[in-house]
């Protein structure tokens, strides 16, 4: 056993690696219910991965066929419902994920210094999920496929001057078709799954170079014990492995019983009109992006039209998810948790979670006069989140922050 | 035995001029590869004209056809109608009725301003059936008064579904709604009496 190691060792950095990145990668011990994200995060990205090639074997990517074939996938082809939901439902559950993680980098403060780059890499595969989700959105070709493939195509058309010649170009048609799908097939079964899995690779690699912020927001390194040991460090592996693999049962314990009993969830996974096939001559009654992106349409549709184009609203939707990227250097607070921010900030996060969550709700609710103000009411609270930062972080009284890990 | 050298300055322009070298020719490269996303000649062809018999059409009655792959509206207003479309209570309400400010691109220019047709013709019209919003396809409401869209203020038109935006029977754009301009109307002409032909210009006569 032992010369085997050593032959690997000798030609590979098995042991290296091993060492690196489990067996004596140091992690904070305090560590709580909102660091479970990260590892379910990959834990979705491979069962994605996996049931993604499943489902590929079945589907036909064309106008013509990509709705009976994914109608014979939850029919006729064995287990296929299966694979189908706990891809389709899977998305979603990715997101929820995805979500909880993000809010834990703004509760502790994880975004700041030294994980600025960590962020920036973190928000990338954000905006490549959400492209890789809406993509795969298209593909079973039902009614809130194509429509909503149209609007958020539409999207381009509104840039000024090149719009509707770039349209033309993304669609390769005049309207959604044939053509469209071939490529958001390739884009989704290839390009993004690949740009997804090397970004996080990165964001790993990153993140095992300057460590794991904690709910205290210190940094465990600034405090080795004399063989260079964080001591408030344990190693991942076993501690985190096995504490990871209970959560990951959990998970997906909770998985599963929407899987079996509610994969559509009313809707809000699977919308309706998407299990008509899509017409192109006919929208549906009411027409709205999956949860995970209708904070964002909400923000589009809030911003009337300005100077006879479209174009503004979509640069506010835009800078709504571009906003995110500046984090690092909006908080100018000295302290990174929220245990020891000021009660202002508290504010202020209190305001944007509610500002976001209500601007998803809206963004699945039809236009209505009232519908329309609040819309307004909560796209500047979300903004203003971010651009009185800068300010709010600087001013009252933050707690002073101990040396060592409170848990 | 001479002395060697590094001549640094040398080194870089060699790198720089290589470097922009080897741009030109990625840019070379990705042209096909972008120009695959172009609509293909098959889809090209696709875009042809299309006929549309209209003896048959009642008034109040819409039919769809796609043209290029967009939903068009081919549908007969009767006089209630095109004397809405001509009063002041519905053009004050409308952004650009006459069609000279932001929607002056968004028809031909043989059609004649409050009804959006052709000249004596003006009960029929011809309409891409497509938000200027966002692309979706607004639904057709041509019952004045409808409680849901305003009520008395409703002179029947198209609602869209997606984001809210009205459009009168002519395709004109509310005020104050998320789309930006008029409905589009597409090049149209009479072959006969009750034959139009979607995509080809009427020849002025």
């Amino acid at each position: 056993m032992k010369n085997k190691q050593s032959w690997i060792d000798q030609r590979f950095p098995l042991s290296k690696v091993w060492n690196e990145h489990l067996a004596e990668y140091y992690t904070p011990r305090n560590f709580n219910f909102w660091y479970f994200f990260g590892g379910l995060a990959i834990l979705m990205l491979g069962m994605q991965l996996l049931t993604g090639i499943f489902l590929t074997m079945h589907f036909k990517p064309d106008a013509a066929n990509a709705f009976a074939s994914v109608e014979y996938i939850m029919r006729d082809v064995e287990w296929g419902w299966l694979i189908r939901y706990l891809h389709s439902t899977g998305a979603s559950a990715f997101f929820v994920i995805i979500y909880l993680h993000m809010y834990r980098a703004l509760l502790y403060g994880s975004y700041k210094g030294p994980r600025e780059l960590l962020w920036i890499m973190g928000m990338i595969l954000y905006v490549a999920l959400t492209a890789e989700a809406f993509f795969g959105y298209v593909l079973p070709y039902g009614q809130m496929s194509f429509w909503g493939a149209q609007v958020i195509i539409s999207l381009f058309g509104s840039v000024p001057v090149i719009g509707p010649d770039l349209l033309i170009w993304l669609l390769g048609d005049y309207a959604v078709g044939d053509a469209t799908i071939g490529r958001f097939f390739s884009l989704h079964v290839i390009v993004l799954p690949l740009i997804l899995v090397v970004l996080v690779f990165l964001h790993l690699v990153a993140l095992h170079h300057v460590g794991s912020n904690n709910p205290d927001g210190i940094e465990i390194k600034q405090n080795k014990d004399k063989d260079g040991i964080p001591k408030d460090g344990i190693p991942f592996h076993p501690y985190f492995t096995i504490k990871d693999s209970m959560v990951v049962v959990g998970f997906l314990w909770l998985f599963s019983a929407v899987i079996f009993y509610a994969p559509a969830l009313n809707g809000y996974f699977l919308e309706h009109a998407n299990f008509v096939e899509a017409n192109p001559l006919k929208t549906p009654e009411h027409i709205a992006p999956l949860w995970y992106l209708t904070p964002f349409y909400s923000v589009l549709r809030a911003i009337p039209p300005l100077f006879g184009s479209q174009f503004p609203g979509v640069l506010a939707m835009g800078a709504a998810i571009v906003i995110f990227f500046a984090l690092p250097w909006l908080d100018r607070s000295p302290v990174k948790s929220i245990r020891y921010r000021s009660p202002i900030y508290k504010w202020a996060l209190g305001v944007f979670v509610v500002s976001f969550v209500m601007l998803g709700w809206l963004g699945l609710q039809p236009v209505t006069p009232t519908n329309a103000l609040l819309g307004r009411i909560f796209t500047i609270l979300y903004f203003a989140y971010f651009i009185l930062m800068p300010w709010y972080t600087s001013i009252g009284k933050t707690k002073e922050v101990p040396a060592r890990v409170t848990e | 035995m001479s002395e060697q050298t590094i001549d640094l300055k040398k080194r870089r322009f060699l790198t720089n001029a290589t470097g922009v070298v080897g741009a030109v020719g990625v840019g070379f490269v990705a042209w096909p590869f972008l120009s695959t996303w172009k609509p293909s000649a098959k889809t090209k062809a696709a875009g042809a004209p299309v006929d549309v018999d209209i003896s048959k059409l009642e008034s109040g009655q819409l039919v769809r056809v796609l043209w290029r792959k967009k939903p068009v509206w081919i549908f007969k207003r009767d006089e209630n109608a095109l004397e809405s479309l001509n009063s002041k209570d519905l053009i004050s309400r409308l952004a650009d009725p006459d069609g000279t400010g932001n929607s002056k691109n968004q028809q031909p220019d043989y059609v004649t301003s409050n009804f959006r047709s052709i000249k004596n013709k003006e009960s029929v019209a011809v309409i891409v059936g497509v938000c200027t919003h966002l692309g979706c396809s607004p639904t057709y409401r041509p019952e004045p008064g409808a409680s849901d869209l305003g009520g008395d203020s409703w002179k029947g038109g198209f609602y869209c579904p997606c984001h809210g935006s009205k459009f009168d029977l002519a395709g004109r754009v509310y005020a104050g709604v998320p789309a930006p301009t008029n409905l589009v109307i597409p090049p149209y002409q009479y072959v006969t009496e009750s034959l139009i032909r979607i995509g080809t210009d009427q020849k002025n006569t």
